[in-house]
């Protein structure tokens, strides 16, 4: 059977390829959301941070021995410190101004991260392995599917529901939304809303590492992984509403699927698919498809 | 009358000054522009490696000693067409550039190759592949060295069809280096008797190959060919390996592959490529000595060919600037295709009218994990293409430069 010439068999591997890139747009918009929802911070640096996670991965096998599943919790947290000191040093400073300067800052801070990055290991990219425990796949029928992608999907679904449901729907999550709504009503309750400021930069930093290191086994680990793929973030997180995490997680899985259908049918446009729908989309909705006006 | 005639005189003097300055070098320097990509995914295969080895080929050459002046600058063109055309126009009428050497990426390179000819300077192509350069875009002032898509296609593609690789599928890089390419491997593999199963069009630099990897393994192509380069060539490889595309019986065939792409994918995943080169740093000695000094200038990289090319390339620009004493671009590239080239990295050689450099060509099969004795210890020799065969009969190419006889 054939839809618009394409067999089905076909069809459905090309949309299970597409969850599977929607799970790192989800990643990363999601943590990208995080930033910009909570702490109003345009954070470019989101790129750069996800290619140090993949680098972090790649050291610690290398360097330290140490392998994918213990590289899974130590570099988000050792990238997400860098971030912690990123937002006490200099972004702590530019809350009272205007969105643009933390943008500006956090866009000089990506190029000056990845021109370092590439000084030091060159564009082609280091080989990182697949974990013994992901390797091979099942064969579906219709498609092979590689054991680790299909991890891929399940940890990001895992990591994006998870943190939709703590910012959501538990205290700690309350806080800190009440705390970017009206920090000094929040802070004479006793809480100390510049750490939780701080922490929370930190957890949308760890985010993008956590998704590096997911990406390191099967995209290079190279210093310009960050810089292709951040556009394309910002572009799922527009559409989807700047400040709405579950807006950002479907609309990360959603994309992901739309541009592997259109890589089927038209692959010449699959890099200009979601551009597409982001023009359209501000053109009709300008707050988001889950936006809210603020 | 008097001061009309001394004036006159004094005229004339000048005019018979400036007359005979034209047969020197213009403004005394000599000044080689090195345009590549520097910061993105070509940039490990080009970049500022080609930068150092013109560096080590004016410093052989021994400029100094022969007291010539001799400049090397060097830019990014970002593999956008535009961006490099704005650079070479402004090296050429601003900056007084006399040659610009290396440009991959085919599309800038034809840009390039189009305004060095409205200028009449000289264009020397190492890291372009499209053969068209020596083909229906051939110019007066540009040779192609090191390497192009007809002989890829000539080398590569036979082997593999020989070896019964007779059906095939392409994945595309789509822009003019990647349908160039494809159009030269298609040919080939037409004329021995194989078939072209499906082709799929991919935009440069994509990092997530798996979509169009799935509809070449749906193909059933007994090849899957990578017209493809750089990052673009890593990343199909490493994700065709996940989706077991290799243990299902299709075999991956990487059109262009240099040294940076197989150090970067590892011997585990790369072993068994094979592909075609016209220069490995461990050939013979004169070839490691050279790759000892560049890699103690580059962060212990070792040199691709498109190194070697830009290295080789300017060493016989210098040589034919020193017999032909003008720098001037048109007449500089006939110097160059008069004499007969000699160097240390491609041994003899020629240029041949249509300004395509011949020397012979290698078929590569990268080694094993177990058979590699040391770093960037890769490539074993599979076969010789003699230089007469290895890159297409002028006849055939239909540049206007070559007299129909």
């Amino acid at each position: 059977m054939e839809i618009f010439g394409i067999p089905t068999q076909a069809l459905f591997g090309q949309l299970l390829i597409g969850l599977i890139n929607g799970s790192f747009y989800a990643l990363l918009s999601l943590g990208l959301a995080v930033i910009f929802g909570l702490l109003n911070i345009i954070n470019f640096t989101h790129g750069a941070q996800y290619m140090m996670g993949a680098f972090c991965a790649w050291f610690l096998l290398n360097k330290a021995g140490i392998g994918y599943w213990w590289a899974l919790l130590l570099a988000p947290l050792i990238v997400g410190a860098t971030g912690v000191i990123i937002e006490r040093l200099m972004l702590a400073r530019l809350y009272k101004l205007d969105h643009l300067y933390g943008l500006l800052l956090t866009f000089g801070l990506a190029l000056i991260i990845q021109g370092l990055f590439r000084n030091e290991f060159g564009s082609s990219g280091q080989p990182y392995p697949i974990p013994n425990q992901l390797v091979g796949g099942q064969n579906l029928g219709f498609m092979f599917l590689p054991l680790y992608r299909a991890w891929v999907i399940v940890a990001s679904l895992i990591v994006c529901l998870g943190t939709w449901y703590v910012i959501e729907r538990t205290k700690l999550g309350a806080y800190l939304r009440a705390g970017t709504e009206n920090a000094p009503l929040v802070q004479a309750f006793g809480i100390n809303v510049p750490r939780m400021i701080t922490l929370t930069y930190g957890f949308g930093v760890g985010l993008a590492a956590l998704a590096g290191v997911m990406a390191a086994p099967i995209y290079q680990v190279n210093p310009l992984m960050g810089a292709d793929m951040i556009i394309v973030v910002f572009a799922v997180v527009v559409i989807g509403g700047m400040g709405s995490i579950m807006g950002a997680i479907v609309t990360g899985f959603g994309l992901g699927v739309i541009e592997g259908l259109t890589k089927v049918f038209y692959p010449e446009a699959s890099n200009t698919v979601i551009f597409i729908i982001m023009a359209i989309v501000l053109l009709i909705k300008p707050t988001g498809l889950f936006g809210t006006q603020k | 009358m008097k001061r009309k005639l001394s004036s006159t005189l004094i005229t004339a003097a000048f005019a018979l000054g400036a007359g005979a300055a034209q047969a020197q070098i213009s403004d005394g320097v000599i000044k080689i522009g090195v345009l590549n990509d520097q910061s993105s995914l070509y940039a490990d295969l080009t970049g500022p490696g080609s930068t150092l080895a013109a560096r080590l080929a004016v410093e052989d050459f021994g400029a100094a000693k022969k007291g010539m002046k001799v400049e090397v600058i060097a830019a990014d063109h970002q593999n956008k067409p535009d961006v490099g055309s704005t650079i070479a126009r402004t090296w050429y009428d601003t900056d007084k550039v006399d040659v610009i050497v290396d440009v991959p990426t085919s599309s800038v390179a034809l840009a390039v190759n189009q305004i060095t000819r409205e200028k009449g300077k000289a264009f020397l192509v190492s890291g372009a592949a499209t053969s068209d350069l020596t083909g229906k875009a051939c110019s007066p002032n540009t040779i192609h060295w090191t390497y192009d898509t007809w002989m890829l296609a000539n080398g590569t593609a036979n082997a593999v069809v020989k070896t019964g690789g007779d059906s095939w599928f392409f994945i595309t890089a789509d822009y003019a280096f990647g349908h160039a390419l494809e159009r030269d491997v298609e040919a080939v593999v037409l004329k021995s008797g194989g078939k072209v199963l499906g082709k799929v069009r991919v935009p440069l630099n994509t990092q997530d190959f798996s979509s169009f990897l799935l509809q070449a393994q749906a193909s059933k192509a007994k090849v899957i060919g990578l017209a493809n380069a750089g990052g673009d060539t890593t990343n199909s490889i490493k994700q065709a390996g996940e989706f077991g595309i290799t243990k299902g019986g299709q075999s991956m065939a990487g059109l262009l592959v240099f040294l940076t792409e197989i150090h970067g994918l590892g011997l585990e995943r790369a072993q068994g490529l094979t592909f075609t080169e016209t220069f490995y740093w461990d050939t013979n000695d004169a070839t490691r000595a050279f790759t000892k000094r560049f890699a103690a200038a580059n962060n212990n990289k070792y040199p691709t060919m498109i190194h070697a090319g830009v290295y080789s390339a300017v060493l016989h620009y210098l040589k034919a600037v020193e017999a032909s004493k003008t720098d001037d671009g048109t007449k500089v590239i006939a110097q160059m295709k008069a004499m007969p080239t000699d160097d240390p990295l491609f041994g003899k050689g020629s240029i041949r009218a249509d300004g395509r450099k011949i020397h012979p060509a290698y078929l590569y099969e990268v080694k094993k994990p177990a058979e590699s004795k040391g770093v960037y210890d890769y490539y074993k020799v599979r076969a010789t293409i003699p230089a007469d065969q290895a890159f297409r009969p002028m006849e055939q190419g239909e540049c206007p430069l070559v007299a129909k006889k």
